[in-house]
Order: structure tokens, then sequence, then C-alpha cells
């Protein structure tokens, strides 16, 4: 393992007005690692997420990508929050896939892929075709590059959006319930192009409620409740040896 | 329909073999009340037609004029000022749209402000205090710009900047819905992938936004089309003021208002039509069934007719 951790949060704590949700979480992701995030809903997953690519901006503690703080710039002891084109910059090396797909339902499938490197990167169209057109045969849509979204399966966009995220070249992956607004003959399709990535050794983040793809994909798994970490460990072992009584009775009603 | 011959196998019910029953015969309701409502509305009718056959109108005025030069010049800049005031309208109203939505509550402010003047004041009032604040202001100076007042704001460009301002405002209140009514999931999305607010906007908001924005807008343009009527009080010369013209000249006053109305009915209908297929362009995607145009309409009632033949 390298020396610097792909994500360290240290006591990272997030509050909508009154409602505090995080409530201090510690954790560090290595590079190339599949780390999963489980935990009964409301218990945070999603909205930590979130601050790890600045979609929402933590109130405490600390959080870095690849070395680099989330959302602000240290001179001295002093914190500045960083513009948002610079905060746009560090989001382009983190690609996120939500639980609701979110393709542009303008566009076409090669259209939704191209877009970011040709709108962000200023790369030429026809080289981020020709990416997008890979990436679409890669996840198994070679042959859907001309519909829109309203024209595929969940599963479909779903691996569509994943397409787009890499289409970014990101150096971190974060999956926010990929799977849970897909029927069920629809998941083992999408869950085969992250077992396909995990082997590449890309680096993700993956919040699911899939266990067996947590014990066979999974590098790490924490199990998160009420805004803390309440167990972490090797997926195998916290799956089959949980230590906590919320992490028994969790797993008690998922398994 | 028929019922299928093939289900015959085990016993069959009484309704396999049971010969179609006999159609009813019934005399139907008398709906005495359409009858009486029908003739006294053509009784009125006869009564509006036979007064204006009264009137001392001389109806063969109405063609005489119809193509006047005149006339013709007042359609044309009725349309010109209609799209040039519409084209400054929607921009002017996604800009104030945009600022209305932003953080900052200066911008979001002044859009505010803005809308509540030029929405909560007549456009007549509008027109009329553009063409006179000549009255107080004898110079313009934009910095870039310095002119006289009375050689910059001419009668087109009190006339533009009366509806168009005053447009843009209930334009932005359209484009406003319209982003409102994409998903946030969308501009995160977009987020994610390192996209500038500003090419957010552009590129995965606006565009979606226009399914909910151009029918209302379509009903915009009809509406400016008319309300350019007004522009005869800052000396436009648009249709109205070309047929008052021709009736201070001919003594036909009433005949050239008549004139003048075929002709908004005229625009106004091209109009209609135009919104209906552009209407329907952008339901596509949302909609699987477009709704039918009148062609389409037309065709289907032909065949629905000839149906009963064909299925025998
Ligand atoms: N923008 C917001 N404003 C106020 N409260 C919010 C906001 N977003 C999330 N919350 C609250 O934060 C809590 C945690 O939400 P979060 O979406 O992170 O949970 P989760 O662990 O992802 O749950 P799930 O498994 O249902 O997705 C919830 O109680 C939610 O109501
Ligand atoms: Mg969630």
């Amino acid at each position: 393992m390298s020396a610097v951790p792909m994500v360290k949060a240290e006591a990272v704590h997030k509050s909508y007005g009154a409602a505090h949700i995080l409530r201090g979480i510690d954790l560090e992701v290595a590079p190339r690692e599949v780390f999963c995030l489980v935990g009964p809903s409301g218990s945070g997953k999603s909205t930590f997420l979130r601050c790890i690519n600045h979609l929402e901006k933590i109130n405490g503690g600390r959080l870095s990508v690849d070395g680099q703080l989330v959302g602000y710039r240290q001179k001295g002891d002093k914190l500045y929050e960083l513009k948002d084109k610079e905060v746009a910059a560090q989001r382009r090396d983190i690609g996120m896939v939500f639980q609701r797909f979110n393709l542009f339902p303008h566009m076409t499938a090669l259209e939704n892929v191209m877009e970011a490197p040709v709108q962000v990167k200023g790369e030429a169209k026809a080289v981020a075709r020709e990416r997008a057109a890979r990436l679409l045969d890669r996840v198994g849509l070679g042959d859907r590059t001309g519909n829109y979204p309203s024209q595929l399966s969940g599963g479909q966009q779903q691996r569509v959006a994943i397409a787009r995220a890499l289409a970014m070249e990101p150096k971190l992956m974060l999956f926010d319930e990929p799977t849970s607004a897909l029927d069920p003959e629809l998941v083992g399709e999408v869950l085969d192009v992250m077992r396909g990535l995990a082997d590449e050794g890309m680096t993700m983040i993956v919040v699911t409620h899939e266990m067996g793809f947590a014990r066979e994909v999974g590098d790490a798994l924490v199990f998160m409740d009420g805004g803390v970490v309440v167990e972490s460990g090797h997926p195998r072992e916290v799956l089959t040896n949980p230590q906590h009584d919320r992490t028994k009775a969790f797993l008690s009603k998922v398994l | 329909m028929t019922n299928p011959v093939d289900k015959t196998e085990g016993p069959t019910g009484p309704s396999a073999t049971s010969p179609p029953p006999a159609a009813i015969k019934a005399i139907p309701v008398r709906h005495y009340g359409r009858w009486v409502s029908a003739v006294v509305v053509f009784a009125l009718l006869a009564m509006v037609v036979y007064a204006f056959s009264q009137g001392d109108i001389n109806y063969t005025a109405i063609p005489d004029y119809f193509f006047d030069p005149s006339i013709l010049e007042g359609v044309r800049n009725t349309l010109w000022l209609t799209v040039a005031s519409m084209v400054l309208g929607v921009v002017l109203g996604a800009i104030l749209a945009v600022m209305r939505l932003s953080k900052n509550p200066v911008t979001s402010s002044v859009a505010w402000g803005y809308i509540w003047f030029f929405r909560g004041t007549p456009v007549y009032v509008q027109l009329l205090l553009w063409f006179n604040l000549g009255l107080v202001f004898p110079y313009i100076n934009l910095g870039f710009y310095r002119d006289e007042w009375a050689d910059f704001m001419t009668p087109f460009m009190a006339a533009l900047l009366g509806l168009g301002l005053n447009e843009a405002a209930y334009m932005s209140e359209i484009v406003r819905a319209g982003i409102q009514s994409v998903d946030e999931g969308q501009t995160e999305a977009a987020h994610a992938l390192g996209m500038s607010h500003g090419k957010t906007l552009r590129r995965v908001v606006l565009p979606q936004a226009m399914r909910v924005v151009v029918p209302p807008t379509g009903n915009e343009v009809i509406n400016m089309l008319k309300t350019t009527s007004l522009v005869v009080v800052v000396q436009y010369f648009d249709l109205l003021r070309a047929g008052q013209n021709i009736a201070q000249t001919s003594g036909a006053t009433v005949e050239m208002l008549f004139l003048v109305a075929v002709w908004y009915l005229i625009l106004t209908t091209v109009l209609s039509i135009g919104q209906f297929y552009l209407e329907r362009r952008y339901a596509r995607g949302s909609t699987r069934n477009l709704p039918p145009t009148p062609w389409q309409k037309v065709r289907a009632n032909l065949i629905s007719l000839r149906r009963p033949e064909v299925a025998k």
C-alpha cells in the first residue's frame, strides 16, 4: 500500500441546520481498494459520499482525497475556501454514480459519455467520441450508443452512467447504492461492470446493500449508524462475525 | 368482433355458441333544451348580422385597402416589433430568472425588484414613460454611447424598450418555472463530472427547461403581437397606425378597424398553428404518443368511417 491514502477522513462532521448527520467519521481508503459502506437508512452514507466530492460542505474535521484537502486550501494554520472553479477541478478526478442514474435525458448514451471530456477538459470531439464508444462497448452497450436514456432499461442506464464517470479517467469512483433502483434481474449486469473495474485496480467507495458483492469484491467494509463508524474490517470478517450489537441487528435484517 | 372459433375443447359455456344479442330498439331521449338554445343563438346571430348590414358601412373599402402599401408596411413593422421585443424579453428574462435563483442576495433582490416594477405597472404607462423621459433627460450617456435623447429614443426604441422590458419580467417567471422543473439530480451529476455552474446551466439545465418554457412562450408571442397595437401612443408606425392613417384621409374609420382586425386575426392564427407544431416537437421524449396533427385527425376519421366495411 502506498503512503498517501486515496481518501482520508478525520473527525468529519456535517449538519443540516440543527440536524447533526455525520458525528465524527474517521476512515482511510487505500489506493486500488474497494471500500464498502453499509448501514441502515438515514445513517449518513450518502451524505458522507457527497462530502468526498464536495457536493456537501463539511462543518468540522478534515477530509482529503489523494493528499489534497477537499474544498479548502491550507496556508499556515488557516483554511481558505476554494473557488468554484477549483472545486470543479477537484471533482474531475472523482467519478460518481448515483442511485437514480441521473443521465442527461436530452442526450444520447454516446453524448452523455462525451459531454464532460469535451466541455470540461476541452477535448476534441473526435477523440471524446472514440473513447465514449470504447467505454460503452466495455460496459456492454456498444450497440446502444445512439439511444436516449428513456429508451434504455435501468441496468443499461446505470452502465451508461458508469461509462460517463469513467470518461473523465477518475482516480476514485464513488457509488451510491448503484443497484438499489434496479429490478433484481438487472442488478447482476451492473455489479459485473463494477467487478471488472475493481479487477483493474480502480479505487472505489461503494455504498451498497449487496452483501454478496461486498464479501466477494470488497477489500474493506465499514458499518455506519447514526453518523458514526460503528465497526470496520475485512468484509468477510465483519459480515460473518460482527462484534457490535448494532451491526448484528442490521446484518440479521439484510442477510 | 366475432367469437374465436377454436375454443371448442371440453364442455363449452353458453356464450361460445349463442347468437349475438338483438340490437336494442329504444326511443331516444328528446333534447328539447338543445333545440331551444339553438334557436335563441341563431336569432341573436341574425340580429347582429342584420344590425351590421343596416349600418352605414362601406364594406368594399376593406378589400380595396387590404394590400395597400402602407398597410403592408404596418404589418411588416408590427411583425418586426413583435420579434424584436420578444427576443429582448426572452434574453433578458432568462438572465433575470438565473439572477432570481442565484444564491447571491443582491442579484436575486435586484431581479425581484425588476419583476415587481415591470409586472406591477401597466405596459401602456411604461411606453409613455420611455417616450417622455426626454423631457427630463436631454442627453443619454452610457459611457460608450452618447447622444441627444430625442435622437436615441426613436418611436421604435421607445416601443421596443416599453414592450421588451415589460415582457422580460413575464418571461423571467416562465424561465424560472422551467429551470425549477429540472430535477436536482441533473445539476448534481453535472457538478460531479466537474462542470462549472455556467456550463451546467447552459448544457444541462436550460435545454431540459425548454419543454416547460416553450408552450407559454408561444402564448406570450401571440399576446405580444396584439399588445404592439399600443405603440400607436409612441408614434410608431404599426398596423393599427397604418389603418388609422387611411381612416383619417378616407373617412372610413370603422372599415379600417375591421381591416386591421382581420389582419391581426390572420397573424395570430398563423402563430397559433406554429405554436401547435412547436409544442408537439418539444413534447418529444416526455410523452410516448404525440397528439395528432389536424391532418392526422382528418385521416383517422376517414379511415374509421371506412372501417366497418373493411372489417367484414
Ligand atoms: N439536504 C438535506 N437537508 C436536511 N437533511 C438532510 C439533507 N440530506 C440528507 N438529510 C438527512 O440526513 C440524514 C442522512 O441522510 P443520508 O442520505 O446520508 O442517509 P443514507 O445513509 O444514505 O440513507 P439511505 O440508505 O436511505 O440512502 C437523513 O436523516 C436525511 O433526512
Ligand atoms: Mg443514501
